[in-house]
């Protein structure tokens, strides 16, 4: 959430907790706190298709975001899709025919990076759930204040006072954009400037899930 | 070749992680090339001259060269040759189709029974539990069950359930109660006398002399999961007194 200066790219993200298997029923439960954002992720999987929605080689991956009121809308669906397109991309599905994987994010608070927040949590209930993954994926933010300061996991103030909003899913094994959300008006240099602040935040994200697995693993080793 | 497995035995792996097996140029002339086998157990896979690690998990090793992750998961996945608890969902012809908790039914011929023919039918109810072997389990065909081994006989395998209560652990919990030598049961046996089924799914089956001792038992099954050693002993100790 802190201004990064743009000779030296020194990035701060905001405070990271994380919790694995909190749920009982779900095969993969996860939440993750980003600051004051906090989001809940349950996954549902190998589990039964309805014959319509199969796929003979790979496994069909729905994903659904409950907000904490009120019902989905047009902007849930976008998000869903973003979520879909990254975990798609990063799960080996092609081991599981014809099963469906069912992913669903609930937003238990909304301080800002709600999205990258979503992929956080996401990855942590993968692995969870013990469902075969290429590789590791987290989500950025990064925020264009209208002075043209660069700043990562902004706040919903930071947010709404910054003239362009991106959000980036990195992969873990060549730091490689899987996708990108953005919203407002930025410049080339600026979208490659914030490319690769992520690419750095990424690291971090990706030592603290090392941290807390080893972690989760260290009471049964 | 192998060290850099090796080095990592008892490590946390995360999905990405990948093991280079790197070849070299020089060829001693002293030594004879030896050619190293690896086999790659459930969490590892190959990726052309790549060990690429795909779940979450403990890197585990077992004389002479078998690698494993050993991961935490509660959904199972069918694999041949394994014993599972199944439950009979529909009679359709001449075979059932029976609920194994993965991702599609898995189908038991009414002849795999031991002594099963066309005109002496086993006596199998929708609803029953059913103790079967995977016969065929991958992840392109529909997985197929028998009760009976390779030589006809049925060996534990085959219908039972009465009077027992059927419950739902992780495979971990199932694996380690598997193990020959292993603690928790060696614990239980000196509790109650009962009879135990456990299903490589995950599913466990427990009868004790008493409802309320079979209620125990499959309690103490489930909370010995997430215990040390120490608090299982406990607990074992407490129930024993009867104080529970």
């Amino acid at each position: 959430m802190e201004v990064c200066s743009s000779d030296g790219f020194n990035v701060t993200l905001r405070e990271f907790g994380c919790e694995q298997c909190l749920l009982s029923r779900p095969d993969g439960s996860s939440s993750f706190i980003q600051g004051d954002t906090s989001v809940l992720a349950a996954v549902y999987g190998p589990a039964e298709v309805k014959v319509s929605k199969e796929i003979y080689d790979r496994a069909t991956l729905e994903v659904v975001i409950q907000t904490k009121v009120g019902l989905p809308s047009v902007k849930e669906r976008s998000q869903e899709q973003c979520v879909r397109e990254t975990c798609e991309a990063s799960l080996l599905s092609s081991l599981h025919p014809r099963s469906s994987l069912t992913l669903i994010l609930q937003v238990l608070h909304d301080d800002g990076s709600l999205l990258s927040c979503f992929l956080n949590a996401a990855c942590m209930a993968f692995m969870d759930a013990g469902l075969p993954m290429s590789c590791l994926f987290c989500g950025v933010t990064c925020a264009i204040a209208r002075d043209g300061q660069v700043i990562t996991d902004p706040t919903a103030t930071q947010e709404k006072e910054s003239r362009a909003l991106l959000t980036f899913a990195i992969d873990s094994t060549e730091q490689k954009v899987l996708m990108s959300s953005t919203k407002g008006s930025f410049s080339v240099h600026e979208l490659q400037e914030c490319i690769a602040i992520s690419q750095m935040a990424s690291e971090k994200i990706f030592q603290f899930y090392r941290e807390s697995v080893q972690r989760r693993y260290s009471k049964t080793l | 070749m192998e060290s850099c497995l090796k080095v990592k035995v008892g490590a946390v792996l995360l999905p990405g992680d990948v093991f280079t097996f790197i070849k070299t140029d020089t060829i001693s002339l002293t030594e004879s090339l030896k050619e190293e086998k690896i086999i790659c157990g459930p969490g590892l896979q190959r990726n052309g001259d790549d060990v690429v690690v795909c779940k979450s998990g403990v890197l585990r090793h077992k004389n002479p060269n078998l690698y494993w992750v050993d991961s935490q998961q509660r959904r199972y996945v069918p694999v041949k040759g394994e014993s599972v608890i199944g439950i009979v969902t529909t009679k359709s012809g001449d075979v059932f189709k029976v609920d194994v908790g993965g991702s599609e039914q898995a189908s038991l011929s009414y002849l795999a029974f031991e002594g099963a023919t066309k005109r002496n039918r086993p006596n199998v109810q929708v609803g029953d539990l059913v103790y079967a072997q995977f016969l065929i389990a991958n992840k392109d065909m529909e997985p197929e069950l028998v009760c009976i081994d390779s030589s006809g006989r049925a060996n534990g395998l085959g219908v039972f359930g009465a009077g027992g209560l059927l419950f739902k652990g992780s495979l971990g919990l199932v694996r380690r109660l598997l193990m020959p030598q292993n603690e928790i049961l060696k614990d239980l046996e000196k509790l109650y006398p009962c009879e135990l089924v456990l299903g490589m799914n995950g599913r466990l089956w427990v009868r004790a002399a008493t409802v309320q001792k079979t209620l125990i038992v499959a309690n103490l099954l489930e909370s010995s999961e997430n215990m040390s050693a120490q608090q299982r002993r406990t607990l074992f100790k407490r129930v024993a007194d009867g104080n529970l």
